[in-house]
């Protein structure tokens, strides 16, 4: 298969890429590391008339941690995501992207503009209430992973604005767990689930956070579950109650796999999963 | 609608220096099979998915259906051809001749690219890291057995690139 | 003395796992597979295809797709009227009616299922060709559509070939023995439905082709299992006389019967060729593979099986309900029948029936895909042993023990009038428990289950029919193919003597230039670097019938052998004139040609090579120069290959989702010539019979889309969904032929999804769960749990 026609540019600063996509108009579609915008175009799903491709850009990249949060920028692969273990979570998440070839080219900017769902890292965004920050033409900009993903494959982002750097809280003092069913290992996510959780002196829950990939056209929380466990004992008794109202409310997308009432029953499973490992216990 | 005109990629394929014109929509694998003649990286599938096409760019793994040769400006690529060649094998190749990891070949050279970066993170992986680190790529013939062998035994020589 | 034992003796080298005379160029990426091929002033070419389940074309607009750049022609069903037959189904039984459509290579006024093709784009350039297909306009006016076969058959259904009248293609039996006494005798009757399900055959290179038509000849490179049934076939449809058609297969990909066809495309190429005096290539997409290369299995089969309390079989009655897609391809119609003639399995069953009847749906063609039919049929038979037994409250294996035909019954005449060769079934499944620890396994399900974990053993034991040709069984006045299937072999042994063979069989991965050559080597005392075994191309030797149904050893290597014995006897009788001793002495020893207890008395192959091509006057007296014979097989009976298989998985009772732990396979297809190779093929199978049963499955909708028409939704399983499998071999010689060798590249794909189901039904009959049909998602398998513990969802 073999895209339809288009037009490349490989600008070497950000000014340079605002104004291509500005002049592109409507049909010029940003390039990171291609992984989810090549595939639909040689299904022809997609036919931009203009790629601007991000490689040449400088300040993209890099893995910094400042005041309490990751700063990554928007061009940092998978594959750096999994051979940094000190993100924790995020490294977990991102080692189970795909398989390694994919990693290694797959951009965690690319990944959250693409806004699907069914990706793995817009659900640890959105659970860790980390943000993007996103330049255009009237300036830079940070929206909260709450409201970037707005709808299947659409979010907050502007066409003619660049994502250009991700901020994930370090999520200091919080247990995680990470859940990933698929039907292959390489497959999409049928169900996933992200679950941290912050434990007081007393043990008790201080906070409790679960949010879902492929329950919904966004990443979703379970905010009943969250509600549950919030200020109340933590262990396994009631995490199972919590995990019983994880689906509370979802309206998850049947398809070929899985029903809706099967992910919604995988959701309560692998909640309490994910929380029990986050609880440590 | 975007142009058919064709644009200059320099690359290193190889280890040869190499300015290839492509249009901007041709994928990395047809450029190397179809411009350069390196035929032995193949296709065999539309999504992805099948990893027959696996390369190494810049020294890691890639599906070269998934990137745009453009994408490869200043990269340096090797193929299976620049992997070893007859007499001069390298071990992975060794290997999956002396275990049996290969029957029809076609996804060969793909699933032995994948192997070597593979080997390059984990010098000395599990039956179990190898399996999942070989999920990208689909063979159809050998039910995947002899190919894992063929792994640890390259692995076992020390192979780690 | 077994073949390897002799080869042993002789300092031989059958028996012996030597690394493939293949690989060195795979592994090296310098195969030249169909689409490394460029010739010039070559073309390329994009199908354009139905995006309808059932429609009636109203028009089609080529104009704009025309008007492009680059665009040398766009051909529709109306500029191709020209061809002298339509495409071929080879099976014409005596007395059967079997109701077809005449099916071209292009659609010319409807279309009956997605993919069907409606146009075709010619181009200077790829990238250019899938550009002008997008400019190709088709109106279509849909019509109702039908995907289920059973659906298809009944009243009121929508008709897919509304000139026929019926979706009912044909019914066909096979029987044998007294069904109605049979059941009348049982104690027990059990009646279950079971169901194959429509699997894709997948090779990681798609179809694909190069023709080229110059000078009133048609040369085409064509990723086939079978180019002289190409050949003959294309011949007859361009009208062309048939030396003027030559047949390659390059370096082929993976076939696993998706490359036994005689293909649309292959025609309507040949045929633009011809038309525009240009060389064409078409590569088939991957998204067109999973929507109109032929399909598999597709059976739904409504079983009784009788016995006695003490657990003997009285009766066996099988109703199959094949699914044929919208046309019929090469064998379509034929391939529940390979299943009919072993419905008793490895069992003395007193009275077996199997009634076929075929549908058409608006759906892809089926034919066959690797083990066709037989999988299917194995499938039925241990599916519903595991049931009887459970019934009947009698151990799985007790049950299988009490019915198996008893190895001093071999050859043995089944009910339904086949002979099968040769066969210790006992003697398999005793070696499959030296590898299982049943017990132990027992043992270990009440702790998993404790942490979620339902574990399951299932079993198969299985034969199949294979070493497909004997002509007067399948040919016009038996079952009813329009083909003798037999092979042959030129074996040429050069001045220097070097050894080259031609084959008429086909292989794309199973390694057969190794193989072939090991048994040359052996006969003709040479080196097998020093064989060359050509293969795949009509125009360089043996006629043949190409690779599929396990055959290229059975018949394949056997022709070649017979051919080798017609050199190795001039050989004898040159090396006992020219050291005056008998013919009938001289034996090879050690690479030699040798008097038989004078070692150090004797002539290797290439001193007799060389007075045979250049010293003919000191030959024998008339004997003529050279050294080369061919040989034509035609076997007098197939082979029946068998074993035991045994699978252990576990369930997350959570989730339903399973993993198989432990896959062991012992197998039996007569002496291993090579048996790394042959392991080789057994894990490949299984591996596909896994796939089948827990991953894989072509599925429409019910208005006809094809809903995994890419490798992300139809799921091949990958390294991880797999363990490590543990084989094993049994060799009992078959009498049809003199290697004594059987087939085994369908054995692993044929005996393993009934093991893979009844462990799982072992798996999950602690929660109430005692029946399944395939595929086993996670989901029905949770859905299943749930109906059993009359739970809501």
């Amino acid at each position: 298969m073999i895209p339809a026609a288009f037009d490349y540019t490989r600008p070497t600063s950000l000014e340079e890429a605002l104004g291509a996509l500005r002049d592109g108009g409507e049909d010029a579609k940003l390039l990171a590391g291609g992984h989810s915008l090549i595939p639909l175009m040689k299904l022809r799903l997609a036919a931009p008339a203009l790629l601007v491709d991000l490689a040449a850009v400088p300040g993209l990249g890099g893995i910094q941690r400042e005041n309490g949060h990751w700063k990554i920028g928007a061009m940092t692969r998978h594959v750096e995501l999994q051979n940094s273990d000190e993100l924790g979570l995020l490294q977990r998440v991102a080692t189970l992207i795909a398989d390694q070839q994919v990693r290694n080219r797959g951009t965690i900017g690319g990944s959250l503009a693409h806004g699907d769902s069914a990706s793995d890292l817009p659900t640890a965004l959105v659970a860790a209430e980390g943000s993007v920050t996103a330049t255009g033409p009237d300036g830079t900009r940070e929206i909260a992973a709450a409201d970037l993903f707005q709808d299947y494959l659409t979010t907050a982002l502007d066409p003619v604005e660049v994502l250009t750097e991700v901020r994930m809280p370090a999520l200091d003092g919080y247990g995680w767990g990470y859940r990933k069913f698929t039907r292959r290992a390489e497959d999409w996510a049928m169900v996933g689930v992200v679950a941290l959780v912050k434990q007081g002196a007393d043990g008790s829950c201080e906070d409790a956070r679960v949010a879902f990939t492929n329950m919904g056209s966004t990443p979703l929380r379970a905010s009943a579950t969250e509600a549950a466990l919030r200020g109340g004992a933590l262990d396994a008794s009631s995490i199972a109650a919590a995990a019983e109202q994880a689906a509370e409310g979802t309206e998850p997308p049947a398809d070929r796999n899985a029903s809706a009432d099967y992910k919604r029953h995988l959701a309560r499973v692998l909640t309490k999963q994910a929380l029990t490992e986050a609880a440590g216990l | 609608m975007g142009t058919t005109t064709k644009v200059d990629v320099d690359v290193t394929v190889n280890g040869q220096r190499r300015t290839v014109a492509v249009e901007p929509r041709t994928l990395l694998v047809h450029m190397l099979r179809d411009d350069l003649g390196l035929t032995g990286t193949h296709v065999g599938c539309d999504t992805g998915n099948c990893g027959a096409c696996t390369v190494h760019l810049d020294g890691e793994s890639c599906k070269s259906c998934t990137v745009l040769a453009v994408q490869a400006q200043d990269s340096e690529v090797v193929t299976i051809e620049g992997l070893g060649s007859e007499g001069d094998l390298h071990p992975l190749q060794e290997a999956f001749w002396a275990k049996h990891g290969l029957q029809c070949g076609y996804c060969t050279p793909g699933m032995i690219m994948a192997a070597a970066d593979l080997l390059a993170r984990n010098a000395n992986p599990t039956e179990e890291e190898i399996r999942t680190g070989l999920e990208g790529n689909l063979c159809r013939c050998t039910g995947y057995h002899n190919i894992v062998a063929a792994v640890q035994e390259a692995a076992s020589q020390g192979v780690s690139a | 003395m077994s073949l390897v034992e002799q080869s042993h003796a002789a300092g031989g080298h059958v028996g012996k796992p030597l690394r493939r005379k293949e690989d060195p160029r795979l592994i090296t990426g310098r195969a030249t597979y169909v689409d490394d091929i460029t010739l010039p002033g070559m073309l390329h070419a994009v199908v354009v295809r139905s995006p309808e389940a059932h429609a009636r074309i109203v028009s089609i607009d080529t104009s704009a797709a025309e008007a492009r750049d680059d665009v040398v022609a766009v051909f529709t069903g109306a500029d191709m009227t020209d061809l002298a037959s339509p495409l071929p189904c080879a099976w014409a039984p005596e007395g059967v009616e079997v109701k077809q459509v005449e099916h071209w290579p292009l659609a010319r006024d409807a279309v009956k299922h997605v993919g069907d093709p409606v146009a075709v784009v010619v181009c200077e350039d790829r990238g250019a060709a899938f550009d002008a297909a997008e400019d190709v306009f088709v109106e279509y006016e849909p019509l109702p559509a039908v995907t289920d076969a059973r659906a298809a058959l009944a009243d009121g259904s929508p008709l897919v070939h509304e000139s026929l009248g019926t979706n009912q293609s044909h019914e066909w039996s096979l029987g044998g023995g007294d069904l109605e006494a049979g059941f009348a005798a049982a104690d027990v009757i059990i009646e279950r439905t079971v169901e194959n399900h429509r699997i894709s055959g997948a090779p990681i290179e798609p179809r694909g082709l190069v023709a080229d038509y110059r000078a009133g000849h048609l040369t085409i490179h064509t990723s086939t299992q079978v180019p002289h049934f190409v050949r003959l076939f294309l011949g007859l449809m361009l009208g062309m006389s048939e030396e003027r058609v030559r047949v390659i297969a390059p370096e082929v990909g993976g076939g696993f019967g998706a490359k036994l066809q005689m293909t649309g495309e292959e025609a309507l190429f040949s045929w633009v060729s011809r038309k525009l005096q240009r060389p064409v290539k078409w590569i088939e997409t991957r998204s067109e593979h999973m929507a109109v290369c032929h399909h598999g299995r597709a059976q739904t089969a409504d079983i009784r099986m009788g016995a006695t309390n003490d657990g003997r079989i009285t009766a066996f009655h099988v109703k199959i309900t094949q699914d044929l897609g919208a046309y019929l391809m090469l064998l379509t119609p034929t391939i529940p029948s390979l299943g009919a003639f072993v419905m008793n399995g490895v069992y003395d069953m007193p009275a077996v029936q199997t009634d076929i009847v075929g549908a058409y749906t608006n759906t892809c063609a089926t034919d066959a895909i690797r083990g066709a039919g037989r999988p299917e049929a194995t499938h039925m038979i241990e599916v519903c042993m595991d049931q009887l037994a459970a019934e009947l409250g009698m151990d799985r294996l007790e049950l299988r023990r009490k019915n198996f035909i008893p190895k001093e019954n071999f050859p043995a005449e089944t009910a339904v009038g086949i002979v099968y060769d040769s066969g210790d079934y006992a003697g398999a499944l005793d070696k499959l428990l030296e590898h299982v620890d049943v017990a132990e396994v027992e043992a270990s399900k009440a702790a998993l289950r404790e942490q979620g974990i339902l574990r399951g053993i299932g079993f198969s034991t299985y034969t199949e029919i294979c070493g497909l040709a004997p002509s007067r069984i399948t040919g016009p006045a038996g079952f009813g193919l329009q083909a003798g299937l037999w092979e042959s072999a030129i074996v040429r042994v050069t001045v220097t003597g070097a050894v080259t063979v031609y084959t008429g069989t086909s292989p794309h991965g199973q390694g057969h230039e190794t193989t072939m050559a090991q048994v040359v080597a052996d006969q003709l005392g040479v080196d097998p670097e020093n064989v060359e075994i050509i293969h795949g191309d009509t125009g360089t030797g043996a006629m043949g019938l190409g690779t599929y149904g396990s055959r290229s050893t059975a018949v394949g290597t056997e022709s070649i052998s017979r051919a080798a014995e017609k050199v190795a006897k001039k050989v004898r009788e040159i090396v006992a004139h020219t050291l005056e001793a008998s013919a009938e002495d001289i034996v090879v020893q050690d690479g030699k040609f040798v008097v038989k207890g004078s070692p150090d008395k004797g002539m290797a192959l290439a001193e007799v090579a060389g007075m045979a091509h250049v010293r003919p006057e000191l030959l024998p007296e008339g004997m003529e120069p050279a050294l080369e014979e061919t040989s034509f097989y035609d076997p007098q009976n197939f082979v029946f290959p068998f074993g035991a298989h045994a699978c252990i998985v576990d369930v997350e009772e959570e989730t339903g989702k399973v993993r198989v732990v432990r896959h062991i396979a012992v197998d039996d297809c007569g002496p291993a010539i090579n048996p790394m190779l042959i392991d080789g093929q057994v894990h490949g199978g299984i591996a596909h019979a896994i796939g089948q049963a827990l991953y894989e499955q072509v599925a429409y909708d019910e208005d006809g889309q094809l809903v995994t028409g890419t490798f992300v939704d139809y799921a091949l399983p990958t390294a991880a969904e797999l363990p490590s499998f543990e084989t094993d071999r049994t060799e009992t010689p078959s009498p049809v032929n003199t290697l004594g060798v059987k087939g085994v590249g369908e054995a692993g794909t044929i005996a393993a999804t009934p093991a893979v189901l009844n462990a799982v039904v072992d798996a999950l009959r602690p929660v109430g769960v005692t029946y399944l049909q395939m595929p086993l998602f996670p989901e029905r398998i949770w859905r299943a749990m749930n109906d059993a513990k009359g739970g809501a969802a």
